[in-house]
Formats: structure tokens, C-alpha cells, sequence
């Protein structure tokens, strides 16, 4: 499943093909499925025992380029949509526009380098997508500004459990959701997969205040930089460590309660777990967990080394784990009728 | 106003963990309000009753602070800032866990020059000697406040979470003195401030105002060469007309003018180039809120000795509870 989630191509804007892939994974029996104006894809199975509702998420979009202009030699100028590092892109191969017709990124080679440009990196300015045109005219039929632009990367089972491929964060986090909602709760359960993360978490403010859930779990393929070199406290989660759960990042602070009771979960179930030790980087839970009244916002996330880069690398035994984590959590809120995480008359 | 001032400033309600704050401030409006609520956030929402308009005085009751995100073999923690710490402030501080731990800020090498100084080479020390010691006492995800003693020179008051404790105290002295009122006034401390505005959007969502006004405080330009404009500590509440946040609506704005001079208290003006306030996130909540901003005149904001002056307080206090009154 997460070799046919991460082939598909859908960036920020585009999350067409996508959301059309996930659909194929929910049962229709169970779930009301529908999409909102802005294209997120909500799957709500509608409980009878109980009025809460409980929201998970995971962003189905991508990092991915779109086409700024075409230049007079039939080259194609590009823009990044997301945090992106200049330095991953030159040399790579990508598919580009509807067609997803073939294309390299240009640099120069290194026998024509002079000086500085040997020592500086490219940026993603000085950057041509090449796709065999000669000039603006040939290329202009192929590609015009507003295509969309992907890398080309192949899912590849590195053995040991580990995983390479693009896009696995987040349609890492989306093969979570799809597991998880092959569940039944006595709550009212809402599977989000939200569009346009990478640009500002537009989709998830959106998708909370239809939703309108008690509470929310984001799912995400996280920051993993535990390779020779890091300083030990820049660390921010391990690969095969089991999943990582969010205290706070740049835009959101997980509801402390919510936290606990999340690591306490993995304990009493035996599921490894790690704390993600860093506040960079940011998440669907900013936009969730300050809409309407203000949302319990929690999120669990996949350790992704290279994330961000058409090779990212993943553990299958910390998704395992994963999936059954938040099934564990799910299962528990389900239980806790004492809970109170939005406070109340004093 | 300075006992009141003292206590609010004594307890720590770091960004995202203002419990203790929360508890605090609800003892002192308990005598002058008809109810009082928390919600998902941690606001604290005072609700004074009234036929009338519905008028939400909103001041933040976080204060920045530090969030532990690393402890290493030897006890060491490391840290990074909840709010906009300054790295040059921070070296050598003390801080104060929620358990009563005390850490120092250290810094890896003896830094030869200021600009040398780095928050990630930073790190907190508990006096623990190992991992397995320090953890019994903190862990991660913890959350520490700075400590800075409260001091009173004359008329002014030094203390570490001025910013905006300041604006807690006028919003419980405005309660204590507004007395009779038509309009209902929700007097609402918000959490997560110093995050990006983050309680105070579901605050605001939530009472659903009419009219708002934010208390906050707002650097002062009374020091030596200092750059920011010249609004001195002890010249009255700044009405602030606009900072990176909002613009203060004309009507309201008028409303405190118009209030200050009715009661002959002195006010100033202040429009500030950098900075924002909760008011940045109410005055677009829902349909729109017309909404200003009372700014108290603070040296030294974001230190573990910020200054006030303790009549502007008072002023401002006075302000309010006469401006909700003719809103």
C-alpha cells in the first residue's frame, strides 16, 4: 500500500490522483465519503453509542515544484511549493504537467565550472528544467507556467524493513489513517486526508471547522536525523525507534493531557515509542487545534530520514507500530469517559 | 495594585503551561465577576454579566520561558525558548521547573564574544550527575520559567513576566472598580501569546464581542539612545494605533481617548514598528471585531528584569472601567 501511496503524484494544488488512490482503500459500506471546497477528503463512520467525535488526519499532498515561465531556449523555470533545500534538486530526474512527460534538472558539469560556482551551492534560481525542447515554441506545447513538477523516484525495499521513496511524508501518514479506519469505534470517527500542508496547513483549518471534532490526532511523516555527524541533542527522532509523538513545533503546542495519555498508552501496550526532541518544522495541528473553540490536538508521526527529498527512507516496523499505537490511543479515548481536555465552569 | 502586582508576577505560567497563572488570577476575580471558565486552550474567561454590549477585555497571562527537548548522559539539559527568548539575556540565568527544580543556563565553550553566543550551545544544569538523576527530576517536554525577583524603585516595579502579567493586573483592578455596568464585559486571560497569538482565536471565537480591548505591554523609547518611539514610563497607558498585528478601530480607539480625558488621566500614543498582541487575532475573529489596543510603557521586555511604571497600571485600570461603561 505505501508503494502505490507514494507512486502516485499529487503536490500542494494538485491532490486530484491522490484523493482518488486513498478512495480506493476506504469501504464504502462503513463510511460516508465526501470532499470539501477545498479538496480535502473526509471518510466519517457515524457512531450510535456515543456523541463524541474524534477526528484523525494526515495530509495527502506532497513537496513538489510547479512551472514559473518557459525560457526562450525551451527550458522551464520552476518555484518550489514547500520548505524546500536548494541543494537536493540539481541532477535530479522529474515528470512534469499533466502528461508527466520526462525532464532532467540541469547544472552545469563540473568540467565547465569556474571558481566560486564550484564552491557554492546551485540555487534553485539558477536552475533550468530541461525537457528536450530547442526552443520556447516546441516546449510551450508540452508544458505551460502552472504544471506541476515531481520528482521521479522509485520505491525501493532496501530490506532489514527499511523502505525508500519519495513522498513518504505524508502518504506515510495516510497509509496509517487507511488502516486505522478499518477499525470500528463507538465514537463517531472522522478520517481527514487534508491538501496543501506543505504551503501553510491550508486544508486541515478548513477540514476542523466542518468537522467539528472533540478531539484530533495528526498523522505525519516526521524529521529523522539520526546519522553520523548530528550532535546527539539535534537529534530529533531515531529510525526504528517507533513512532514519534510531538510536544510542540512551530505552530503547535500537542494538548498536554493528550500527550500523556498517548505515552502511557504505548506503555500499558507494550508499543515502542520516542518523544520528538526538536520544535522546527510544523504541522496540521497549528491550524486544528486553534479552530472554533479551540481543539485537544495531539500528533504522531513516522520517523522520515531525508525527508523532503525524493529519497526518503522508512522504517516498516516503526508504521507497524504506528498503526497499532493509534488504533491503542483510539481505543482508549473510547473508554475514558472521565477525560477532560477542554476545561469548564470553575 | 503592588501586592497584586508582586503575586502575578511571582508565579509561573510559561507559554502553553499556565495552570498555576490561570488558578491564581481566577481567585482574585472571583469577588467581581458572576462566572468563570477555562477552556481546550487554558483561557481563563471572567464573564461580569450585563444587558448590554458585549465587551471583551483580553490580556495574555503566559509569560516566555524555556522547553527542555534533550537531556544527555550527564544530567545536561538542553532547551530551546517558548516565546521569543534572546540568547543574550539568557546566558547564566536562572530558571524554575514547575516542581520547584532550579537549573542554570551554561553555554558549551566560554563564549569569547557576544555574537559567539548561540542558543543551541546552550544548555541547563540541574546539578543532576547523571541522566538517570536528572530525570527524576525533569523530563522531556518540560517546560521552566525564568526567574527574576520582584523589586519596587518608588514608582517603579521590576520583575520577569511584566510582559504581560502588567496587563492581568489593570484587567483585575478594571473588574474591581467597574462597579455597575449595562454592558456584559468578559475579561479574558489568554495562553499561548508569546506562541503567536494562539489562545486568544479561540477565545474570541468563543465570546463572540462586540467591541474588544487588549492590554499589553509595549516597549519603551525612555532609555538612553533607546530606538524604539518616545513613549516614557509614568506618562499614562499608550493607546497603541497600530503594530505588526492590527490597527486599532478608530471608534474604540476614540472611545479611550475621549474616556481619558473625561476623568483627566494622562494617556500617549504609540505606534509601534515591530511586535504584535493578542488583538492581532481578535479584530478578525468571526464577522470582524472592533478592537484597540492599551499598551502599558515596559523597559526591557523579554528579560528576566522588565520595567514598569506602577501609575500607569493604575491609569489604565481606571481607563477601562469607565470606557466599558460608555461603549
Amino acid at each position: 500500500m505505501i508503494k502505490d501511496l507514494t507512486a502516485v503524484m499529487g503536490a500542494s494544488g494538485d491532490e486530484y490522483d491522490i484523493r482518488e488512490e486513498i478512495r480506493k482503500h476506504i469501504n464504502n459500506d462503513t463510511y460516508v465519503v465526501t470532499t470539501d471546497s477545498i479538496g480535502s477528503l473526509y471518510a466519517v463512520r457515524k457512531a450510535t453509542k456515543s456523541e463524541k467525535k474524534i477526528m484523525v488526519t494526515a495530509h495527502m499532498d506532497e513537496l513538489g515544484f510547479m512551472v514559473t515561465s518557459v525560457t526562450d531556449s525551451g527550458m522551464l523555470k520552476i518555484k518550489a511549493l514547500g520548505g524546500f533545500d536548494d541543494r537536493v534538486l540539481p541532477s535530479k530526474s522529474v515528470r512534469v504537467g499533466k502528461n508527466k512527460i520526462p525532464g532532467v534538472v540541469g547544472l552545469k558539469p563540473v568540467h565547465l565550472q569556474e571558481g566560486d560556482e564550484k564552491k557554492q551551492n546551485a540555487k534553485m534560481k539558477q536552475l533550468l528544467v530541461d525537457i528536450g525542447c530547442f526552443n520556447k515554441e516546441e516546449a510551450e506545447k508540452l508544458v505551460s507556467p502552472g504544471d506541476y513538477v515531481y520528482y521521479e523516484s522509485e520505491f525501493v525495499d532496501m530490506g532489514n524493513g527499511i523502505i525508500k521513496s519519495k513522498a513518504l511524508d505524508n502518504r506515510t501518514g495516510c497509509g496509517v489513517l487507511i488502516e486505522v479506519l478499518k477499525e470500528e469505534f463507538d465514537f463517531t470517527l472522522q478520517g481527514c486526508f487534508t491538501v496543501q500542508e506543505e504551503v501553510g496547513l491550508r486544508g486541515a483549518g478548513i477540514a476542523a471547522y466542518n468537522l467539528k471534532p472533540d478531539i484530533a490526532l495528526v498523522l505525519e511523516g516526521t524529521t529523522c536525523s539520526d546519522v553520523p555527524g548530528e550532535e546527539e541533542h539535534k537529534v530529533v527522532t531515531r529510525l526504528g525507534q517507533g513512532p514519534a509523538v510531538s510536544i510542540i513545533d512551530r505552530y503547535s503546542y500537542s494538548n498536554r493531557r493528550l500527550v500523556d495519555l498517548i505515552l502511557e498508552t504505548a506503555k500499558d501496550n507494550n508499543i515502542k515509542v520516542q518523544i520528538r526532541e526538536g520544535v522546527g518544522g510544523g504541522n496540521d495541528s497549528g491550524k486544528i487545534q486553534t479552530s472554533l473553540e479551540g481543539i485537544p490536538t495531539a500528533m504522531i508521526a513516522i520517523p522520515c530520514r531525508y525527508i523532503h527529498s525524493p529519497s526518503s527512507v522508512m522504517s516498516m516496523d516503526d508504521f507497524d507500530n504506528t498503526v497499532r499505537l493509534v488504533k491503542a490511543v483510539l481505543r482508549r479515548l473510547e473508554n475514558e469517559k472521565e477525560l477532560n481536555l477542554s476545561g469548564g465552569k470553575l | 495594585m503592588i501586592e497584586l502586582i508582586r503575586k502575578l508576577t511571582d508565579v509561573n505560567g510559561v507559554s502553553g503551561n499556565e495552570e498555576a497563572a490561570a488558578a491564581l488570577i481566577a481567585d482574585e476575580m472571583k469577588p467581581y465577576v458572576d462566572e468563570i471558565r477555562t477552556d481546550t486552550l487554558g483561557n481563563l474567561i471572567c464573564v461580569k454579566k450585563g444587558k448590554g454590549k458585549r465587551i471583551m477585555l483580553a490580556a495574555h497571562m503566559d509569560e516566555i520561558g524555556i522547553i527542555v527537548t534533550h537531556i544527555d548522559d550527564k544530567g545536561f539539559l538542553r532547551f530551546t525558548g517558548l516565546g521569543g527568548i534572546n540568547h543574550f539575556y539568557s546566558l547564566y540565568q536562572k530558571v524554575a521547573f514547575t516542581n520547584g527544580t532550579i537549573g542554570v543556563i551554561g553555554h558549551e565553550e566560554e563564549p569569547g564574544e557576544l555574537k559567539d553566543l548561540m542558543l543551541d550551545k546552550m544548555y541547563i544544569d540541574i546539578g543532576a550527575g547523571s541522566r538517570e538523576e536528572a530525570v527524576k527530576k525533569v523530563k522531556v517536554g518540560d517546560a521552566a520559567a525564568f526567574i527574576g525577583s520582584f523589586a519596587v524603585n518608588g514608582d517603579m516595579v521590576v520583575s520577569k513576566a511584566l510582559d504581560d502579567r502588567s496587563g492581568c493586573a489593570v484587567l483585575i483592578e478594571t473588574a474591581r472598580q467597574v462597579g455597575d455596568c449595562e454592558n456584559e464585559i468578559y475579561f479574558v486571560f489568554t495562553t499561548q501569546e508569546e506562541l503567536g497569538l494562539r489562545g486568544a482565536k479561540p477565545a474570541a471565537y468563543a465570546v463572540e464581542p462586540e467591541m474588544a480591548i487588549v492590554v499589553d505591554v509595549s516597549g519603551a523609547g525612555d532609555t538612553p539612545k533607546a530606538k524604539t518611539l518616545p513613549v516614557k514610563c509614568g506618562d499614562g497607558p499608550a493607546i497603541k494605533v497600530m503594530d505588526k498585528s492590527a490597527v486599532s478601530h478608530p471608534e474604540v480607539k476614540q472611545l479611550l481617548v475621549e474616556t481619558a480625558k473625561k476623568i483627566g488621566i494622562p494617556y500617549q500614543f504609540k505606534v509601534a514598528a515591530a511586535g504584535g498582541t493578542d488583538a492581532g487575532v481578535i479584530s478578525v475573529s468571526r464577522g470582524g471585531v472592533p478592537t484597540a489596543m492599551l499598551a502599558i510603557p515596559c523597559r526591557y521586555i523579554h528579560s528576566p528584569a522588565e520595567m514598569v511604571n506602577i501609575n500607569d497600571m493604575a491609569n489604565a485600570a481606571k481607563l477601562l472601567a469607565e470606557a466599558v461603561k460608555n461603549a
